[in-house]
């Protein structure tokens, strides 16, 4: 009989092509010569701190994915093609080549079914995946050494409310963690979010002058900061109790789902996260954090 | 400056995938088909589209590839299957069209990158519009933080870069009406409108479109997002753009081609052809502009309530040529008019009353009599009645455009009767204007449009801040 699976680290990994833009990583085609460090920096923690727990797999939520008739899975093995941010193709052109693993993917989409949500597995070899999840998890792992499952963001916010999305979130998130444990993988969940999300209306003609890079404003900071003190104090189901709140006031970019879901996945974590960075990026605030189930308290 | 045609059509992919898994899709597929072949027929230069699937952040943004080439999947209705395209971009025209907003004070820029994700709206409207792909397009992105004024001046800027290009175009919008999908799958045969209330609304939309009431429409556009509209990520915006596009009134020849449920949304095929009647009165509700003057207001999350009052803060940058505040006026309060024209029109300080005659508002009574009968046989008169409900109908227009008869500066008048009536009218003039002192000239003319002997056309100051109440 396989070992069971489990959830080796839960990640708050926003996607801001910006931080890839800064990387001048090979896949990318624009070229930077600075910017965005304290983000950057903090994903290079992340990556030394991920190096050191044996994982298979990366499952990741982005808010880029966007479906209106419940919650879509990628379904085929492999994918390469080019992605171009539609908001900052200036910025992010890039060539991905990745695996999926479908077999969890598959998973994971019977579970949700099995707790109500609808859910579809997209089987069309000609799909473009969204920038945040290639954002996300070219940051956690540039190499895409291991495959992923990437999940769309269901709108269920646009129809009936915040509410109704985090109770789907919360259902796919116990789903997911079914599916892991059944699949004997080891995963590493990304909830590819920014906190706060009010951008600039405006950019620089130099994206990487960092002399423009600020909060868009005070309240957002406020929220961010509420929001990560209580990440990492293990306050999970408070913060999603009052997630509304910060989703509506702080235009959160918390409204896909992502991390209601990975925080459900993991059980709604009391073990605080760790902090690995916190910045702005065309006004919206974005955290680095991770929660690591398996180390000691 | 050249817009051939307008049209609305729907964006989801269904009528071009699967146009045969439900006789709503085939209908609307067949509706693409006519306006694709009325489109062939009128030798355009380019289609100018605007989608409301394509939305951007930083600014407005125009597709300027020659040629974007691309296998296109939707997001959402990917199992329908796989789109290739190429079209061919009017890259001039995208360009002139950037410049021109910038001109206008708006943040625009071309986009011009192989594999540029165009959006699902977008590929659908060129491929089953154009479907050779012989016409160049110039597809341009709904910037999600764009309010009214800011579309308004995307579509000027558009009109001053088909006119400083010479095009002769046909615009295209992109969007639902009602646009509620079913939030489950279901059998295509099964299709309907989401609800009797999105029904009914959209049947509304499509009699004022059908009607030729373009911008009766986009007058209604924050009541149609409010009512049928739910919030995603753009909100209901095309019928600002493009009625600005054609000229924003209602002289139009409109068809509706097609009105079928898409999973649940409302989509119509609407042709609007300019012509040179009015059909229906046009009501203006909210001021015209021509010149973005600010920044968005990027504190206040964008809500239904919100965007009813957007403030404008002073223009940070001084865009040429200098801004005017420019706004019609039309009241209830005074004769409706006779043609195609407001009661005034405000532009800066300054009011231009259109001509006014004695005609009362409602009943069209003309006091002291008319100075012919229907069959054009002369009637007895009173000038000095006539004038003195002129002034009076003078006085509301005014009043409607928060002003009054001491802010009068100029007066033109007309009189068909010179010798006959120039005295009477004299003496009136002088006891309701003589103290406001207005400079004044009096002409003779041969006749005017209405049995009336006098009509007074008049200009008045009215300092910017003392605004009309809304138009009545």
């Amino acid at each position: 009989m396989a070992a069971r699976g489990r959830i080796v680290a839960g990640l708050l990994a926003p996607h801001p092509p910006h931080l890839v833009y800064a990387e001048n990583p090979p896949q990318n085609e624009p070229r930077a010569e600075c910017g965005w460090e304290t983000l950057r920096w903090g994903y290079e923690r992340l990556r030394a701190d991920l190096a050191q727990v044996e994982h298979d797999v990366l499952v990741v939520l982005s808010p880029h994915w966007q479906t209106y008739v419940g919650w879509h899975l990628l379904g085929v093995p492999r994918f390469e093609s080019l992605s171009v941010d539609p908001v900052f193709p200036n910025l992010f052109r890039y060539r991905y080549a990745l695996d999926v693993d479908v077999a969890l993917a598959e998973a994971i989409h019977e579970e949700a079914r099995a707790e109500g949500l609808v859910s579809s597995m997209m089987r069309n070899p000609d799909f473009r995946v969204d920038y945040g999840t290639l954002v996300s998890c070219h940051l956690t792992d540039p190499a895409w050494s291991r495959p992923i499952v990437a999940i769309s963001s269901c709108r269920a916010s646009a129809y009936y409310g915040v509410d109704v999305m985090q109770e789907q979130a919360i259902a796919l998130g116990r789903a997911t963690a079914r599916a892991i444990e059944a699949s004997g993988r080891r995963a590493v969940l990304l909830s590819s979010n920014s906190l706060s999300h009010r951008h600039f209306t405006t950019e620089g003609p130099l994206p990487e002058d960092m002399s423009r890079e600020h909060i868009t404003h005070h309240g957002q900071h406020l929220w961010d900061m509420k929001a990560i003190r209580m990440l990492r104090e293990g306050r999970t189901r408070e913060l999603v109790s009052i997630l509304h709140e910060l989703t509506t006031q702080a235009i959160g970019e918390t409204d896909a789902g992502s991390l209601t879901w990975m925080l459900s996945a993991l059980g709604f974590p009391t073990q605080g996260a760790e902090l690995y960075g916190y910045g702005t990026v065309i006004g919206t605030g974005n955290a680095v954090m991770g929660f690591w189930p398996e180390r000691a308290a | 400056m050249t817009i051939l045609q307008g049209w609305v059509v729907p964006g989801l992919p269904h009528p071009l995938l699967t146009p045969d898994a439900s006789p709503g899709y085939r209908r609307l597929r067949d509706a693409f088909d006519q306006a694709a072949a009325r489109i062939a027929a009128l030798q355009p230069d380019v289609l100018l589209v605007y989608s409301t699937m394509w939305p951007s952040v930083i600014g407005h943004q125009l597709q300027a590839h020659p040629a974007p080439t691309w296998v296109h999947v939707d997001e959402l209705f990917h199992a329908l299957g796989s789109i290739p395209y190429r079209f061919t971009m009017d890259t001039e025209l995208a360009r002139a069209w950037h410049e021109a907003n910038e001109r206008r004070g708006l943040a625009s820029r071309t986009v011009a990158y192989d594999g540029f994700p165009i959006d699902t709206g977008s590929v659908v409207a060129l491929k089953l519009l154009d479907p050779d792909s012989r016409i160049p397009a110039v597809i341009v992105s709904s910037n999600v933080y764009a309010d009214r004024a800011e579309t308004l001046v995307l579509a000027k800027a558009a009109r001053d870069a088909v006119a400083s290009t010479g095009r002769r175009a046909v615009a295209v919008v992109v969007s639902t009406l009602s646009n509620r999908l079913f939030t489950d799958w279901i059998d295509p045969a099964d299709d309907h409108v989401h609800s009797a209330k999105d029904d009914e609304w959209n049947r509304k939309i499509l009699e004022f479109l059908g009607q030729g009431r373009l911008e009766d429409v986009a007058q209604l556009s924050r009541t149609i997002h409010r009512e049928v509209r739910v919030r995603k990520v753009v909100s209901f915006k095309p019928m600002w753009f493009l009625s600005a596009l054609m000229g924003q009134h209602n002289h139009h020849h409109g068809e509706v081609l097609a009105y079928e449920a898409v999973h649940g949304t409302g989509g119509a095929v609407v042709g609007l052809t300019p012509t040179g009647e009015a059909r229906g009165d046009k009501e203006f509700d909210e001021d015209d502009v021509e010149v973005w003057h600010g920044h968005r207001e990027v504190l206040d999350p964008v809500s239904d309530e919100d965007e009813e009052d957007v403030p404008t803060p002073p223009a940070p940058r001084a865009p040429e040529p200098a801004p005017t505040r420019s706004a019609s006026v039309t009241t209830a309060t005074a004769a409706a008019p006779v043609g195609a024209y407001p009661h005034a029109r405000r532009v800066d300080d300054l009011l231009y009353l259109s001509g006014v005659g004695p005609r009362q508002p409602g009943t069209d009574a003309i006091p002291g009599g008319p100075i012919r009968d229907a069959a054009g046989a002369p009637l007895p008169y009173d000038v000095a009645a006539q004038t003195r409900a002129c002034i009076g109908n003078v006085r509301a227009v005014l009043e409607a455009a928060g002003a009054s008869l001491a802010d009068v500066v100029d007066v033109t008048a007309f009189l068909v009767d010179m010798d006959r009536d120039f005295a009477a009218y004299n003496a009136v003039y002088a006891e309701l204007l003589g103290p406001v002192g207005p400079t004044r000239t009096t002409l003779a003319v041969r006749a005017l449009p209405t049995p009336i002997a006098v009509e007074l056309k008049v200009i008045a100051h009215v300092p910017l801040g003392r605004d009309a109440p809304r138009s009545t």
